[in-house]
């Protein structure tokens, strides 16, 4: 490399440097300033308060992004699948409870601001006890162990009274803890800002670790721990590692639970829980740090959503990642970098008609699955709750044969007709793809 | 006497009830290129991969610049100073070729498992990868993901992330298996640029790169050592003619 | 002396019952790699149709028409599912079946209702067999073991002595080879699953009355089933049905005991107990560690011997 000896050239790098930061600085700047802005975009300008439901949303989001970035740290990064981890987020949150009623009676002077790190430190020594077993092994076993772990500690905390408090779980109380900052956190927004200021230092803190030695190498053994081994790397040592620091990030997720419902129960340890991150880290895609983001946004929205319309999300959220292990292993982010080519070569406009064409079928297939869904659900479920079927003013009669047969007409030849129309797509696609080269440049 | 780079005494390796090493003493001199051919199945690969710790053996000792190395796990063994390739290719398909060549540098760097530095501001390591990459003429793919690569390219790869680390012993198993006759050419100019004043024990089908580049040969026939000595000797060896090289014995 | 013998008998009962869901899974497992997490789902739909079928028609036809059914929908997710998953790798599998999961559990809480249904034992088979000391033995548990032994014997039978049993154990290690001999691999996959789910949706029928026929039983009984083909071994039939023995009876019996640990060391005047969470966990009596114990023993074995007990290949 040439030295830059002139005092302009220096200048001129130094200024490249500052520029190149910015641009790898403003993605963040970005979604901090959208996360900062957005529960004003809900604010009830009419009666001058916040809309509690949207802010109890985004705040769970804060959680679950924090939460499957964690996830993340071990199935795409180290290419190990947990199936128990929202033991540590738990453990996090029990601690958390804990520690809080401690310090209402005056036995833990730490500020709110730093519960969560209370509550990572939690999460990472439990992390570092079960590590140390689950790490022995890879793969299948290794999920097993996971699985194993998960259960145990749900189990546990059902059964013993000291620590997990049973059934009834922990209660709390935010504002035992004194502030830094001098709030009483007595509003649901203000709680919104301390889960937003920790998400980022919690994303912040996992992107740095991508680009450290550790982070490679759980790569690395993700793609080939013999070959790691013969760089002199354990690969038992290098997931180990991973898994206690990822443990670290899911107690913080979790001692932010804790703040903000005020009571811990074994639902924050249980199995759904653990497989909502699963869900979250794969539909969003696993082989990016953002994916993981997008999917844990996502999903708490369509849970938060679509729940208030209906009582089988549950169903919904189940088929999309069906569909999506089946179809599209690499989640939304690698579908969107997939294009990415495409892009740069200036082809992605040949792609808006074959989308538009999907679209119409598309919508049939939705229609007619949620429909059949919906009016099976209230069948068995609704019409013992004394509710309604009502939908666009109309209310069908669900014992005659015509909305059944109009939605199965619907699901049936919207099917038909999309599977059509994903043929061509495909044909189209793999077109554009071919005419780019094997490494998707000229 | 100068201790040898890599000493094996009467190795024994069986399957269940099929013996597939039989008995193998073998002393590879510090320095020395040393190629191993035989006929397929006689165990070349078994050999490495009971050296290189992948495989336990049964009966028998390895010593490695003098200190006994069986029993110990590969990671182990590599830190002592022994690097080996496969006859598969096996890279890190999903990370750039750039970051494979770094990442075999890292552990002989001293990063260890360290989760605080920051591998982009790390100056001279980066540089040093880019300098690996040049020599092994990749740098044209360096942000390519390896699993892209040809062929031949991911050979040299590999080959790469084998010397990369600094090890003193290198073991290569098949390093031109399925090239042409350039990219052998390349590849045997390549192993013998970087081999320079390391030990390299070798595996090789080709008899023309065999006898190109080794010093020493030796003849492995159903785990056992036939022969072994310089290629003149070996050319001549009555009994590795009738085991394996038949005509090319010219 | 009479708890017992109770307990052994009821032990055997459960173990057998276990062993019919996890032979299942451990077959799936070693021949196409893919634990099938959704097997105890399968389980609670062959339970419910066995309730649907013997109220439209009768008990013995439901035990037919069941397993048939469960069969049916288990070449279906392998033929339109897994086969799908399976070049995205076992990662894709598993996670495939983990969806199902859920998938699976919520259509049968819109199809039943939430709460549980009366499936009962039939009147044929209501009657005490016999009595041992004052403790009767209801005619319908020998009636389980009678099942489970009988369709596990032809299962060995098919397996062992049949051509396609010879297919199926080939394939079990060597799926290439044996494709290339000729053999349509994918479909004996495909069999082997719905074998597999039709086992799970018998034991359904039969342990469907046996225990309550709800929309949690899958997840009551699926971790159980997890861990007793974990620790006998995976590829092993032999360590499973070993292991699921051993869970039944140590199940049971954990229920049965009197005592805790501390009570173990009371005689050496050790007091272990106190108000903390660990004397909580060393005075709390077996009876209660019971449902923890299956966990512990997956965990133990996976560390020390992650081929389990008989396995013939790492998990």
């Amino acid at each position: 490399m040439s030295d830059a000896t002139r005092p302009r050239d220096s200048a001129l790098i130094a200024n490249r440097r500052r520029f190149q930061g910015l641009r790898a600085a403003s993605p963040w700047l970005a979604v901090l300033a959208v996360a900062v802005l957005l529960p004003w975009l809900f604010y009830d300008y009419a009666h001058g308060r916040q809309n509690s439901f949207m802010i109890s949303m985004f705040s769970q989001m804060g959680m679950m992004v924090i939460f499957a970035l964690a996830f993340n740290m071990l199935m795409g990064e180290a290419g190990l699948m947990s199936f128990g981890h929202a033991a540590f987020f738990g453990f996090g949150g029990y601690c958390v409870a804990h520690f809080l009623n401690a310090a209402a009676e005056g036995d833990f002077p730490v500020p709110l601001e730093l519960m969560p790190l209370a509550a990572g430190l939690s999460g990472l020594a439990l992390a570092i006890v079960f590590g140390a077993m689950a790490t022995k092994q890879r793969s299948t076993a290794f999920a097993m162990i996971t699985f194993g772990i998960g259960q145990l500690m749900v189990t546990a905390a059902l059964m013993f009274q000291h620590f997990f408090g049973g059934e009834s779980g922990v209660s709390t109380d935010r504002q035992s803890a004194y502030s830094l900052l001098g709030i009483n956190y007595a509003q649901g927004l203000e709680v919104y800002y301390l889960i937003v200021a920790w998400a980022l230092i919690a994303a912040l803190g996992m992107h740095y670790l991508t680009g450290t030695p550790l982070g490679r190498m759980a790569n690395a053994c993700r793609d080939n721990h013999e070959r790691a081994q013969f760089m002199g790397y354990n690969p038992r040592m290098v997931r180990f590692l991973q898994f206690a620091l990822s443990g670290f990030f899911a107690g913080v997720g979790g001692g932010l639970y804790a703040i903000t419902y005020e009571i811990v129960t074994y639902d924050a340890v249980n199995l759904p829980l653990s497989g909502n991150a699963l869900l979250m880290a794969y539909i969003g895609g696993v082989g990016t740090f953002t994916g993981p983001v997008l999917g844990a946004v996502l999903i708490t929205a369509m849970q938060s959503g679509v729940s208030l319309m209906s009582n089988s999300w549950v169903i919904y959220v189940g088929v999309l990642f069906i569909i999506m292990v089946t179809f599209a292993p690499t989640g939304l982010t690698g579908i969107i970098k997939a294009h990415a080519p495409l892009a740069r070569a200036g082809r992605l406009g040949r792609l808006v008609v074959p989308y538009l064409r999907l679209t119409s079928p598309g919508l049939m297939v939705v229609l007619g699955f949620v429909g059949l869904v919906e009016m099976l659900s209230f069948l068995t479920i609704g019409a013992a709750e004394g509710k309604r079927f009502n939908v666009l003013g109309l209310s069908p009669n669900l014992h005659a044969s015509p909305p059944w047969l109009i939605t199965a007409a619907c699901l049936s030849i919207g099917a038909i007709w999309l599977r059509r129309e994903a043929r061509l797509f495909h044909r189209v696609w793999d077109t554009l793809m071919a005419d780019l080269g094997p490494a998707g440049n000229r | 006497m100068t201790v040898p780079s890599i000493h094996l005494r009467d190795l024994r390796k069986n399957f269940g009830a099929t013996e597939i090493i039989r008995g193998v003493t073998l002393d590879v001199a510090g320095g020395e290129r040393h190629a191993l051919i035989g006929p397929n199945g006689a165990g070349k690969t078994t050999l490495f991969d009971l050296i290189s710790g992948r495989l336990p053996l049964t009966a028998g000792e390895i010593f490695l610049d003098g200190t006994r190395i069986d029993g110990l796990p590969p990671h182990r063994i590599n830190r002592l100073g022994l690097s080996r390739s496969f006859q598969i290719t096996s890279i890190f398909h999903r990370l750039s070729v750039f970051e494979n060549i770094r990442c075999s540098l890292l552990w002989n760097r001293g990063f260890r498992y360290s989760f605080w530095h920051s591998l982009g501001r790390e100056r001279s390591l980066n540089d040093e990868a880019g300098r690996v990459l040049e020599e092994l003429n990749l740098s044209p793919r360096r942000n390519l993901q390896a699993g892209l690569l040809s062929y031949a390219e991911q050979r040299a790869l590999e080959i790469g992330m084998t010397i990369a680390g600094g090890a003193n012993v290198i073991l290569l198993d098949e390093p031109t298996s399925g090239m042409s006759n350039t990219e052998t050419e390349f590849a045997v100019a390549l192993i013998r640029r970087v081999t320079q004043g390391k030990t390299l024990l070798m595996v090789e089908h080709d008899m023309q790169v065999v006898f190109n580049l080794a010093d020493t040969i030796s003849v492995l026939v159903y785990g056992q050592v036939i022969a072994s000595g310089p290629p003149a000797t070996i050319r001549a060896n009555r009994a590795v003619q009738e085991a394996y090289l038949g005509a090319l014995a010219a | 002396m009479q708890i017992l013998l109770g307990s052994l008998l009821n032990g055997l009962v459960y173990g057998m019952l276990l062993f019919m869901l996890a032979s299942g899974l451990t077959l799936i497992f070693s021949m196409m790699g893919v634990l099938n997490f959704a097997h105890a789902s399968i389980y609670m739909l062959g339970a419910y149709f066995a309730y649907d079928v013997s109220r439209y028609i009768s008990f013995w036809a439901g035990l037919i028409i069941a397993p048939l059914a469960c069969g049916l929908i288990g070449a279906a997710i392998e033929v339109w599912g897994l086969r799908r998953c399976h070049r995205s790798g076992h990662a894709a599998e598993l996670l495939f079946t983990f969806g199902l999961v859920f998938i699976i559990q919520r259509l049968v809480m819109m199809i039943w209702g939430t709460l549980p249904v009366p499936y009962q034992v039939p009147g044929s088979l209501n009657f005490t067999l016999f009595a041992l000391y004052g403790q009767n033995f209801p005619a319908y548990r020998g009636f389980m073991l009678l099942v489970s032994a009988g369709m596990l014997l032809s299962t060995w039978l098919v397996l062992k002595k049949t051509r396609i049993g010879l297919i199926i154990q080939a394939a079990l290690t060597h799926p290439n080879m044996v494709a290339a001999l000729g053999h349509d691999v994918p479909l004996v996959f495909t069999i082997v699953f719905a074998g597999g789910c039709a086992l799970a949706g018998l034991a359904g029928v039969i342990g469907g009355n046996y225990f309550t026929t709800d929309s949690g039983m899958a997840d009551a009984l699926g971790p159980i089933v997890f861990v007793v083909v974990v620790f006998g071994g995976l590829g092993s039939l032999v360590g499973c049905f070993i292991a699921s023995i051993t869970m039944g009876l140590v199940q049971t019996f954990a229920v049965t005991a009197n005592g805790s640990i501390s009570s173990l060391f009371a005689p050496l005047g050790f007091d272990l107990g106190g108000d903390t969470l660990l004397g909580e966990i060393l005075t709390l009596p077996i009876a209660r560690i019971g449902p923890l114990l299956p966990y512990i023993l997956m965990i133990l074995i996976l560390f020390f011997r992650p081929r389990g007990l008989m396995g013939t290949r790492d998990a």
